[in-house]
């Protein structure tokens, strides 16, 4: 088993290191010369010299880039132009906002799609099979950020329900907390419910239709245990394995829906960033990003080995 | 009717099989309808009897639809209809373009990865993951950031975000084809890799591709709506529907309807292509009869 882990680890640094390529060489994308932007209104020459000094860009790029990389894995990903603050810990700072929303984004479509999923394949070919494939394919099919706003319009414009926006921090105040991300953590789970409820519902297929079924029936099991304890249990692989997934895509959509509801997270975070040209920041949360994706998907596999009694053997 | 049926069944190509199964596909059908529809409106643009998109009017700001504004009007007077359908264009040509750029980057790069093998294909196989390993949307973001932002610049970011979920698919299809006997065959008739790969090895890996591309067609229109949205696609004050909304989001009280309209029509098209790359996965699947 930590051999399995240890090769997995030893696998996904190729691929950081391409993500760090990527990520350095976006700043080469930029029109005209980096330390001018960096630089923003100060045009003193001496101050311009010691900015390409302290990022090395008198350096030739390969050079810059072994730089740039030796000082990102000491955690220094650069000060950010907008606040003066390191990166790093901006990040560290909105990043505990956007994982309380993930996380209740998640629970929100476990809840909703699963049981959605066992339905519509027990009552697979009936009304409530085809209720529930409509609504997974409308969760897949709309823009989350207007789900928001309509949201909004509807909850807290017309109905006075829920506040259209702002932010509390769960540990002050959990209730309040717990309130304002409820239509955030609806608008960002949705997506995810119906992608939750299509597999489920595929792999609930898949084992309804297996012998051990038939022999748990033939014993005279009620339906319910059949279903639950002899089905459900054996299609819950997949989605496990899907959720480790579907995390890391959170973070992506936290971008949108931060920004409806002004939540103050990670997302808000990168967009401010690029609308104020604060590049190192833009990178920063792009690694940082590529990074917690990377791990999910390493929980996900590591998982899905762990639940896989056959897998476990082929260990 | 079955009389004619028959024999036209015994000798029917995949293409025909494939298209006569898309038909008998109601939600197929469906998507095919709505695809069409916005297609031709986004087409007939500059022709239809409508009011010049971008023309303000001090006189007509934020009116609810009526007979004159059947959609309302926006925050300069702008008939919401009028840029409703010069906004499809830009939301549906980002669509279209930039998927279509994906898969002729994509698709060639998957093709000579699996059938040469080899450094190439190591190296190719290692930055496709490498780029499935960000989310897309963060993947987009970053380069329209570093790009600058306009529509042009939008669809490039998005076609380079899905381009590796070509190659990987691709990639597959052909490792999975290249051991087939047909291709065994065409080697040993003394073709070249060229000729086996554009005539053997393309069409047969072309299904998956297609379906793939139908439903990343989706995901781009989102995709858009979504950079335009945070004001990197679309500049004003041309209109696409992602733009549309950053704008309406500011009015949400005083004129909803400049935010229903778009984000409908966001959600129509969206919901068309994903019926249609639905019904083309059935259809174009072998084992299904």
């Amino acid at each position: 088993m930590y051999a399995f882990i240890a090769r997995r680890i030893l696998l996904a640094i190729p691929t950081l290191l391409i993500i760090s390529l990527f990520v350095f060489s976006l700043q080469k994308l930029l029109p005209g010369d980096p330390v001018l932007v960096m630089a923003g209104e100060e045009r003193d020459p001496a101050g311009i010299e010691a900015l390409r000094e302290k990022y090395h860009l008198n350096d030739p790029v390969p050079m810059q880039y072994i730089a740039w990389l030796g000082n990102a894995l000491q955690g220094d990903l650069g000060i950010s132009l907008r606040t003066n603050q390191p990166v790093l810990s901006l990040i560290a700072e909105k990043l505990p906002v956007t994982l309380q929303l993930a996380v209740m984004s998640m629970t929100f479509a476990l809840l909703l799609g699963i049981p959605m999923g066992i339905l519509a394949a027990v009552k697979k070919n009936t009304a409530i099979d085809y209720v529930a494939s409509v609504l997974a394919l409308s969760g897949l099919s709309v823009a989350n950020f207007w789900l928001g706003i309509m949201l909004i319009l509807l909850v807290s414009v017309h109905l006075g329900w829920l506040p259209a926006s702002g932010y509390q921090p769960f540990f002050v105040d959990p209730l309040l907390s717990l309130k304002t991300m409820l239509m955030p953590s609806f608008v960002l789970g949705n997506a995810l419910a119906a992608s939750m409820m299509r597999h489920t519902r595929s792999s609930m297929i898949g084992v309804l239709s297996s012998d051990y079924i038939r022999t748990a029936r033939a014993k005279g099991l009620s339906e319910r245990s059949v279903i639950l304890s002899h089905g459900f249990r054996n299609a819950v692989l997949p989605i496990v394995t899907l959720s480790a997934l579907l995390f890391g895509e959170l973070l992506a959509g936290a971008v949108l829906t931060e920004q409806i509801f002004t939540i103050p997270g990670f997302g808000k975070l990168i967009v401010d960033a690029v609308f104020t040209r604060d590049y190192a920041v833009v990178q920063g949360v792009v690694l940082c990003t590529a990074f917690g994706f990377i791990t999910m998907n390493l929980i996900a596999d590591v998982l899905y080995v762990l639940l896989n009694p056959r897998m476990r053997a082929s260990l | 009717m079955s009389a004619i049926d028959t024999p036209e069944t015994a000798i029917s190509s995949p293409t025909n099989r494939a298209w006569r199964k898309l038909k008998a596909h109601k939600g197929a059908l469906v998507g095919l309808g709505i695809v069409g529809f916005f297609t031709l409106l986004a087409l007939a643009a500059p022709l239809l009897p409508i009011p010049d998109p971008n023309a303000t009017s001090w006189t007509a700001i934020r009116k609810a639809p009526s007979l004159l504004h059947p959609l309302g009007t926006d925050e300069l007077g702008r008939d919401i209809l009028a840029r409703m359908i010069w906004g499809a264009r830009a939301s549906l040509s980002a669509g279209f373009f930039s998927v279509t750029l994906a898969v002729s980057i994509g698709v060639p790069l998957g093709i000579l990865s699996g059938y040469f093998g080899k450094w190439f294909d190591i190296l190719v196989s290692r930055v496709t993951e490498a780029f499935l390993a960000m989310p897309f949307l963060i993947t987009a973001i970053a380069l329209a950031a570093f790009l600058g932002p306009s529509l042009i610049n939008s669809m490039i970011a998005i076609a380079l975000s899905a381009l590796p979920i070509f190659v990987r698919l691709t990639r597959g299809q052909v490792l999975a084809v290249k051991t087939e006997e047909y291709v065994e065959g065409a080697r040993s008739i003394g073709l070249g890799p060229v000729a086996i790969m554009v005539r053997y090895i393309f069409p047969n890996v072309l299904p998956p591709i297609l379906v793939q591309a139908t439903l990343t067609v989706a995901t781009a229109i989102i995709a858009e709506a979504s950079l335009s949205f945070l004001g990197l696609g679309q500049q004003p004050p041309a209109a696409s529907w992602g733009s549309m909304l950053n704008v309406a989001k500011n009015f949400l009280v005083q004129a909803p309807w400049m935010a229903v309209w778009p984000g409908s029509a966001i959600f129509l098209v969206v919901i068309g292509f994903n019926l249609l790359g639905d019904g083309l996965r059935d259809a174009l699947d072998p084992r299904s009869a």
